[in-house]
């Protein structure tokens, strides 16, 4: 078997795969890196540098549990480095040594000070790094010092301190931006005219994680007080996504992205891949399972890659960026309608509640006495199993069977109840043909302003 | 009879729950695997319809208090049935998880979880309805008579509870094997139950005529009699020492320490009933050296339910099928062995019947046998009550309120049915006190 290619090239920064560490604990000390490195990840973001170390706090994260899976989403009020400067440049030259094919990027934020800009970057530079990323995105603590966010927000900000890097750098620049402002997009325009090579996207969102209902302290806290945190983990990708599908399809920017948010699988990075990134970064899931993972997510990556016949990142990368646009490009014609597998449904009944409290009442449950189903559904899911002397039959009780069926002449084919099924495959949405021609609402207002189309009817509702 | 030969501490051991009690955090990660499905099969296939999604996703939310309510608002015992219920053709039968994971979600278990903890902090979350002035009287105090009292008393009405043994509780308290049902849970259960406000006067046997005066004195009466004796098998030696009856070999152990309980070195079981299985998995618990289940028809036709035979197989319980005893064998008045006849089927299943086969007499040598044969109706008592309506040994009664064909007079429970589970019997009482609730206000509604 050849397996696919996973060399990539971000703006002439080499790595042999694209799973970068994204800047954060995991990339702290050589330690941590050299076994990253050994563990096969393609590149490092180094933990954000500042002349200074900062002081750090205790607690420092909380996260969000799904029904006992833990850390669905995670929450830090933790800072940027807090070794210093000459430590860590020195570890940073030993490790570029060590390992000369894999990406060393390193993650800076200093005061907004020309000076003190240019001689981090200089200094880093001289240390042997192949690329620079600019941590205007960090939300807490160092946004209050009108540093990170802060900087982050305001594309004239942005636009200042980028050219005072780009003016001395030598290696690529990265400004990595953050998802706390409503469009990414100005700033992203404002770092590429500053002269930076490329992006990163997301940092962290600025949350609350909770309250613990016993003490009644905001979590995480710090002997009592809370502060806002910034939020990442598996729960933030769609919004991760949504940013980045925004400004990798931007004209004015047309930068490479490195796409962060949430990657703790193949599936996650091959979707970040196709909607626009060049390389994929990963901070919390290595913080909760440690840096193996990398080694099925490369391996799920080329995988899916053989199965699809693409032969390198470049086959992947933005593929689906041009599938997104505005909700008036969609066409008003598609209609897909649900449809269950009888021979698979396992008659829990959260379809039918689903759409009838959740949708549109399109759903019929009948109650078919259990030796009549039996009858007529000899494949149904649900073995019948014996007890002292008696059938039983799961799914049935008090004597019948839900059948659930979808009146297709009333879904609206939302997909709700394909979602909340608990069975894969057994609630399919499918294509109907609406009877009407082709139309996307931007064209219907148009027609419909030349009084060349009827209004739509609106859908029947029970 | 010798006394158990196994030291206190193998005993304990052996008599400890059969299904350990959940951790916190176990019981939420058995909860998470519940969908919380919609009309929910469990729910249906629950005889007191517990609201089983309801109070799963009460545990996982970590309302444990909210969960026992959930559950005991349906099945004041549910504690017991917790415990004891035949999970697998009930609730966990209909599971839905059973088919998507191949195992059903442990209800019974989490059942016991919440109920567990509101017993230990002595959660009382029922009043006492309005007093409404009426008074009924209660015969029995198993789970039927229990159910029943506590219904009327959320019901607001006044309520004696007339019990004929020294225990309350009925077979809860001295016939469900002490490995599912301690006695100590059966009667903290009792206290519970009856906090509500009504009194169980032990040591009160009713009679029939003391039955037509109760009637007279008060607005209603309630019969959760349960059944009595097991039935005899009227062959030569049962009076033999050694010859004993299944319910006088579990009741022991729920009387007496373990150490103390009798139990023979080769223990024959005449049945193939949950009792059967029950009794001889005891024998085993107690010390027997080997202990062998006897049952006239074949394995497919055993009425023990599936979990019961594989406990029992675990066990290193001997099987014996399709044998009818014919004699227990004594010498100097004591049991040496049972002499059976070996049987074969004619026609199918459980309508078939059983001939000779021909052949060797089966001799099992043995010092102990126990008869597991299935309790007989209380035929004495019943019928002398005037006007009682009695078909095949079950009080005959209305469907929907439980009323038999005596005015004021309403049953329910193991007499009515000639024996059923502990749940079917609390579903009894709890309709029955609706019921009684419904005639004596003259509700011009059924009740559900
Ligand atoms: C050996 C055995 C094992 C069992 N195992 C299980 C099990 O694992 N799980 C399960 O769910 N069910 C089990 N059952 C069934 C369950 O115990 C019964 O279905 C349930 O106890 C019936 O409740 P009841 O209230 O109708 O009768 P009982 O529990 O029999 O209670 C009847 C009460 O009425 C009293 N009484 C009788 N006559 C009079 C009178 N004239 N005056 C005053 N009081 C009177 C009795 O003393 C008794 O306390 C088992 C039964 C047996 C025999
Ligand atoms: C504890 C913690 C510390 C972080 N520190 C930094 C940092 O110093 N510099 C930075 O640019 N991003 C920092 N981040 C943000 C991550 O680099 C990343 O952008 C974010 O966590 C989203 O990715 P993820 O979902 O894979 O964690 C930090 C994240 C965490 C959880
Ligand atoms: S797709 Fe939506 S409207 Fe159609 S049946 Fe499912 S939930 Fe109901
Ligand atoms: S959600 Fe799926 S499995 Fe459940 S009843 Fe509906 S179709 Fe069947
Ligand atoms: S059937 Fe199973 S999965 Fe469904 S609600 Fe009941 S316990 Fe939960």
């Amino acid at each position: 078997m050849k397996k696919p290619d996973l060399a990539t090239d971000f703006c002439g920064i080499r790595s042999p795969n694209p799973f970068w560490l994204a800047s954060g604990p995991p990339t702290n000390s050589a330690y941590q890196v050299r076994r990253a490195f050994e563990a096969g990840w393609g590149g490092v973001v180094w933990k954000t540098l500042a002349h200074d170390p900062v002081v750090n706090v205790s607690a420092r994260y909380g996260a969000v549990d799904y029904h006992g899976r833990k850390m669905m989403g995670l929450n830090n009020i933790e800072l940027i480095s807090d070794r210093s400067l000459e430590e860590n440049l020195r570890e940073i030259t030993e490790i570029k040594q060590e390992f000369p094919d894999r990406a060393m990027i390193v993650s800076l934020m200093v005061e907004s000070k020309k000076e003190t800009w240019q001689d981090i970057v200089q200094r880093t530079e001289d240390a042997g790094c192949d690329g620079l990323e600019l941590n205007f995105g960090c939300p807490h603590g160092m946004s209050e010092r009108g540093m990170g966010a802060a900087v982050g927000q305001v594309p004239e900000y942005t636009e200042m301190i980028t050219g005072w890097v780009t003016e001395v750098a030598k290696t690529p620049v990265l400004v990595k931006l953050t998802p706390n402002v409503a469009d990414p997009r100005p700033i992203g325009q404002a770092a590429r005219r500053a002269g930076a090579a490329g992006l990163s996207l997301i940092n962290t969102i600025n949350s609350i994680m909770g309250v613990d209902l016993e003490t009644l302290h905001p979590m995480p806290h710090v002997g009592g007080r809370g502060s806002h945190g910034g939020y990442c983990g598996p729960a933030v990708k769609p919004i991760a996504l949504n940013m980045l599908q925004q400004v990798a399809a931007d004209p004015a920017i047309d930068l490479p992205i490195s796409g962060i948010g949430g990657i703790e699988s193949w599936q996650d990075a091959a979707e970040f891949l196709l909607l626009g990134a060049t390389s994929v970064q990963v901070c919390t899931a290595a913080m909760h399972h440690g840096f193996r993972i990398v080694e099925p997510m490369i391996s799920g990556l080329q995988m899916w890659m053989l199965e699809h016949e693409f032969e390198s990142l470049s086959d992947v990368q933005g593929r689906v960026v041009p599938d997104v646009g505005g909700w008036g490009e969609l066409d008003l014609a598609y209609k897909v309608v649900a449809e269950i597998d009888q021979d698979q449904c396992i008659h829990c009944g959260l379809c039918y509640i689903a759409c009838e409290d959740g949708a549109h009442q399109s759903i019929h449950c009948a109650k078919i006495e259990t030796d009549a189903f039996l009858a007529q559904h000899p494949n149904g899911a649900g073995a019948v199993h014996q007890s002292g002397g008696k059938n039983y039959l799961p799914g049935a009780g008090a004597g019948y069977v839900n059948l659930l069926t979808i009146d297709q002449t009333t879904c609206v084919g939302c997909n709700l109840c394909s979602l909340v099924c608990p069975v894969e495959d057994c609630i399919s949405m499918v294509e109907r043909d609406s009877g009407l021609p082709s139309m996307t609402w931007n064209e219907y207002q148009e027609k419909l302003g030349r009084g060349e189309v009827d209004p739509i009817a609106p859908p029947e509702h029970r | 009879m010798p006394k158990s030969k196994l030291s206190a501490e193998k005993l304990a051991q052996n008599f400890a729950d059969l299904h350990p009690a959940y951790a916190p955090q176990e019981a939420r990660i058995e909860a998470a695997r519940c969908l919380y499905c919609w009309d929910a099969p469990c729910t249906r296939a629950c005889p007191t319809g517990i609201d089983v999604p309801t109070f799963i996703r009460q545990i996982l939310e970590k309302n444990s208090g909210g969960a026992a309510e959930t559950i005991l608002s349906e099945n004041i015992l549910g504690g017991s049935c917790a415990r004891a219920c035949p999970t697998e053709v009930l609730c966990e039968g209909a599971c839905v998880d059973r088919t998507l994971e191949k195992a059903p979600v442990e209800i019974g278990r989490l059942q016991r979880f919440a109920t567990d903890y509101a017993a230990k902090r002595k959660l009382q979350f029922f009043e006492p309805g309005p007093e409404s002035g009426f008074t009924v009287v209660v015969v029995g105090s198993g789970p039927a008579g229990l159910a029943c009292a506590h219904e009327l008393r959320r019901l607001g009405h006044g309520v004696r509870v007339l019990e004929a043994s020294d225990v309350p509780g009925g077979l809860n308290t001295t016939g469900i094997s002490p490995y599912k049902i301690s006695t100590e849970f059966a009667l903290s259960e009792v206290e519970q139950a009856s906090a509500i406000g009504f009194e169980i006067e032990l040591n009160s046997p009713v009679t029939g005529a003391d039955l037509r005066e109760l009637l007279e004195q008060n607005d209603a009466v309630f019969l959760g009699v349960g059944l009595g004796q097991t039935a005899p098998l009227n062959i030569p030696g049962e009076d033999a020492a050694g010859v004993w009856e299944a319910l006088d070999f579990i009741e022991q152990a729920h009387r007496m320490p373990l150490k103390e309980c009798e139990v023979g070195t080769q223990v024959v079981v005449i049945g193939g009933g949950n009792t059967a299985v029950d009794v001889a998995t005891e024998a085993v618990r107690l010390g027997a050296d080997q202990t062998t289940i006897a049952y006239r028809r074949s394995r497919e036709q055993m009425p023990a339910f599936a979990y019961e035979v594989e406990l029992a197989v675990s066990d290193q319980i001997g099987f014996e099928w399709c044998v009818q005893p014919v004699e227990f064998v004594a010498e100097a008045g004591r049991l040496v062995a049972v002499r059976f006849r070996r049987q074969r089927l004619e026609g199918e299943g459980r309508a078939g019947t059983l001939v000779d086969a021909g052949g060797d007499d089966l001799v099992l040598p043995c010092d102990q046998a126990i008869k597991a044969l299935g309790q007989l109706p209380r035929s004495d008592f019943l019928s002398s009550i005037d006007g009682l309506k009695i078909d095949g040994g079950r009080v005959v009664i209305d469907d929907k309120t439980r009323a038999t064909s005596v005015a004021g007079l309403f049953a329910g429970g193991d007499c009515i049915s000639r024996g059923g589970e502990i749940v079917d019997a609390v579903q009894d009482g709890k309709i029955a006190a609706r019921g009684i609730d419904h005639t004596l206000r003259q509700k011009p509604k059924e009740p559900r």
